[in-house]
């Protein structure tokens, strides 16, 4: 069943008309990337036997090949809310004899998932947005405030050593733009200004309306405070 | 000392075809479009300053590696989770005597959010990625990335802007509103390329023997498997079959390097799964690397160079060994903590080994590090801190 190229199972997302998942496939077509990442397949397999997904989950980047160069609309659609985010993103998958990239195609098609607001997007990032709102807000992905123990249970005592620690130990590092709990590291305000410009610039913050509007809410305010206070009006 | 191919084969191997370092099969040089678009006033080359070393890439180019005068690109989860990892690769610039930034007018690279959530686009993505090479231009120093996610993006990013007029043109409209250039350096420099370029001149300043200590190594999946061409390979390690990337650095330091059949795997972070779907990164990193190095080649600690196969391969361990006593463990470094440890540094005011899951004492002990009394050591310096009568711990605390 692993590489079977329909999954048997009733689908679990709401059906849409075939013209709705051709638009959606032929946005994903339109990224400037999709022809960089496909040139056809030979079903050899070998993105399979590398793919670290495929060991784990009913997935197989072989499929998503298969689908989008024999421009399946329907198998297509049925990738787009089932299978995408299980993909690691790791592009194994790029040791392809024929020079496919799925973990790139994958990325366009979960980008396109996110602009149409489809379920398994929404489903997907549960429990993730507070991710986003870190590394939208303040430049950094990760912070070592994130490190408490009814967030990590699984990664043993030491995280609550640390979380106890944090201040003390963050104090210890000899990089002086290390002593930070809420940032990976020290970051200057104008950078700050800086980068929230290219998320208003680049549409990447409206993107985010289509995720969770409160987060959208809650980004916006914060990066309007910060760019009319360094005098930038935003149009 | 070099591996050879037969080294490292395995059983099967005989009957692959060996890789030839061919001009045939080589991919584009990127630096011609690189060039042509700088001569069309399209955009700004920084190049590498001049004190630097040529390294040996994949298909028979050479990349220059610059010494000194480096703008560090740091990544959010080796400061913000591991922070020895870039504590020890600052220390070890420093231990050599070269001069650094380590600036505050960088931000991530992002792509880690990018590859788990995709709620970014090429434009920002590229907008990011140019913001941060146009403050290293500004400061004259040659940006060196410490992530290898960021690493593998940026290389990724670079082709598409080499490549689509229609994105340059969006990002310096961005630029423009920045007041910054559109600027790409002339490499795309990985913090362990250094460390790779450098090995022999850390060799040098070795104060602990190695020789009995036996390592694995985890290339990282976004260093050699995106823009494959772009990645160190050295007919000296592994025939050049392989990245000799960290193993390499392993070598010169004494340390014997033992294979395993997983080598290509992933780690299992998978970026939205590490944070939100652990299930599948502990079941990976602990199943076919963690128990696979430890069948295979019983190693005294496991290497690696980019910031999510250290917390993966770390972190997953806990859990699996909760779960099964006889569960694998081994110790994981980055190659840049192997390397400070190797030139003196201390494992818990440098290397922060106390951040890491994974027992690492054992390790220790091997090398000839007394961690019940360097750990007294930390508690003593921590206690200062706690009482106020310093505000932070600085380089000359720490030994440079």
């Amino acid at each position: 069943m692993g590489d079977a190229a329909f999954k048997l199972a009733e689908p679990s997302y709401p059906e849409v008309s075939y013209e709705e998942k051709e638009r959606l496939f032929a946005e994903v077509k339109a990224d400037m990337r999709f022809d960089d990442y496909l040139y056809g397949c030979y079903e050899c397999g070998i993105c399979v036997a590398v793919c670290p997904s495929a060991r784990y989950y009913d997935f197989s980047p072989r499929r998503i090949a298969q689908a989008t160069a024999r421009e399946d609309v329907e198998l297509v659609f049925q990738q787009m809310q089932e299978d995408i985010w299980e993909c690691s993103q790791c592009f194994s998958c790029l040791r392809c004899p024929r020079g496919n990239n799925p973990g790139g195609i994958i990325t366009i098609m979960r980008e396109v998932a996110i602009n149409n607001r489809l379920g398994s997007a929404h489903e997907a990032l549960k429990g993730y947005t507070r991710i986003i709102y870190k590394v939208m807000s303040t430049g950094t992905q990760v912070s070592p405030d994130m490190l408490q123990d009814d967030a990590f249970p699984d990664w043993g005592p030491g995280v609550a050593a640390v979380s106890q620690n944090l201040d003390v130990w963050r104090r210890a590092l000899p990089p002086e733009t290390h002593h930070t709990t809420t940032t990976g590291w020290d970051i200057a305000r104008s950078t700050l200004v800086e980068l929230y410009l290219i998320w208003h610039k680049t549409g990447a913050l409206a993107m985010i309306a289509d995720v969770d509007e409160s987060l959208h809410a809650l980004l916006e305010e914060v990066m309007e405070d910060l760019l009319e206070e360094e005098g930038y009006a935003l149009d | 000392m070099s591996i050879p191919m037969e080294a490292v084969a395995g059983p099967g191997r005989k009957n692959k075809k060996e890789f030839q370092w061919s001009e045939e099969h080589a991919p584009a040089d990127f630096r011609d479009g690189l060039f042509e678009l700088e001569a069309a006033g399209e955009l700004v080359v920084q190049r590498v300053p001049d004190d630097h070393v040529l390294v040996p890439l994949k298909y028979g180019r050479t990349k220059k590696v610059p010494i000194g005068q480096t703008w560090h690109h740091k990544s959010c989860g080796q400061c913000g989770h591991i922070p020895g990892y870039s504590t020890s690769i600052f220390w070890v610039n420093r231990k050599l005597g070269i001069e650094y930034e380590d600036p505050k007018d960088q931000t991530s690279c992002t792509a880690w959010n990018y590859y788990a959530s995709a709620t970014s686009n090429s434009a920002a993505q590229a907008a990011v990625a140019v913001r941060n090479f146009a403050a290293a231009y500004e400061s004259g120093n040659f940006p060196i990335i410490h992530c290898g996610t960021s690493y593998g993006h940026y290389k990724e990013v670079r082709h598409e802007l080499l490549h689509h007029p229609e994105l340059r043109k969006e990002v310096r409209k961005v630029m423009e509103a920045l007041g910054k250039p559109l600027v790409l350096p002339e490499e795309m420099v990985h913090y362990s390329e250094w460390f790779h370029a450098m090995k022999d001149e850390i060799a040098r300043h070795q104060v602990r023997d190695f020789s009995k200590i036996a390592v694995t190594v985890h290339p990282a999946c976004h260093y050699y498997k995106l823009v494959e061409g772009d990645a160190i390979y050295d007919p000296e390690v592994y025939g050049g079959q392989r990245t000799a990337i960290v193993t390499g650095v392993a070598q010169a330091l004494g340390a014997e390097v033992r294979d395993y059949s997983t080598w290509f795997d992933c780690c299992g972070f998978g970026f939205r799964h590490i944070l939100v779907q652990r299930d599948f990164t502990r079941s990976f990193a602990t199943q076919r690397k963690i128990q696979r190095m430890k069948d295979e080649a019983d190693p005294d600690v496991t290497l690696t160079h980019d910031t999510g196969c250290v917390t993966t391969l770390d972190k997953s361990q806990f859990a699996a060994k909760a779960q099964d006593p006889n569960a694998a463990t081994i110790p994981v470094l980055s190659e840049a903590q192997f390397a400070a440890l190797a030139m003196g540094a201390h494992p818990y005011l440098v290397c922060q080994l106390h951040w890491h899951a994974a027992e690492y004492r054992p390790l220790l002990e091997k090398m000839g590090i007394d961690w019940e009394k360097a750990w007294a050591e930390f508690e003593e310096a921590t206690e200062k801190l706690r009482k106020d009568d310093k505000a932070v711990l600085t380089w000359e605390d720490v030994d440079v």
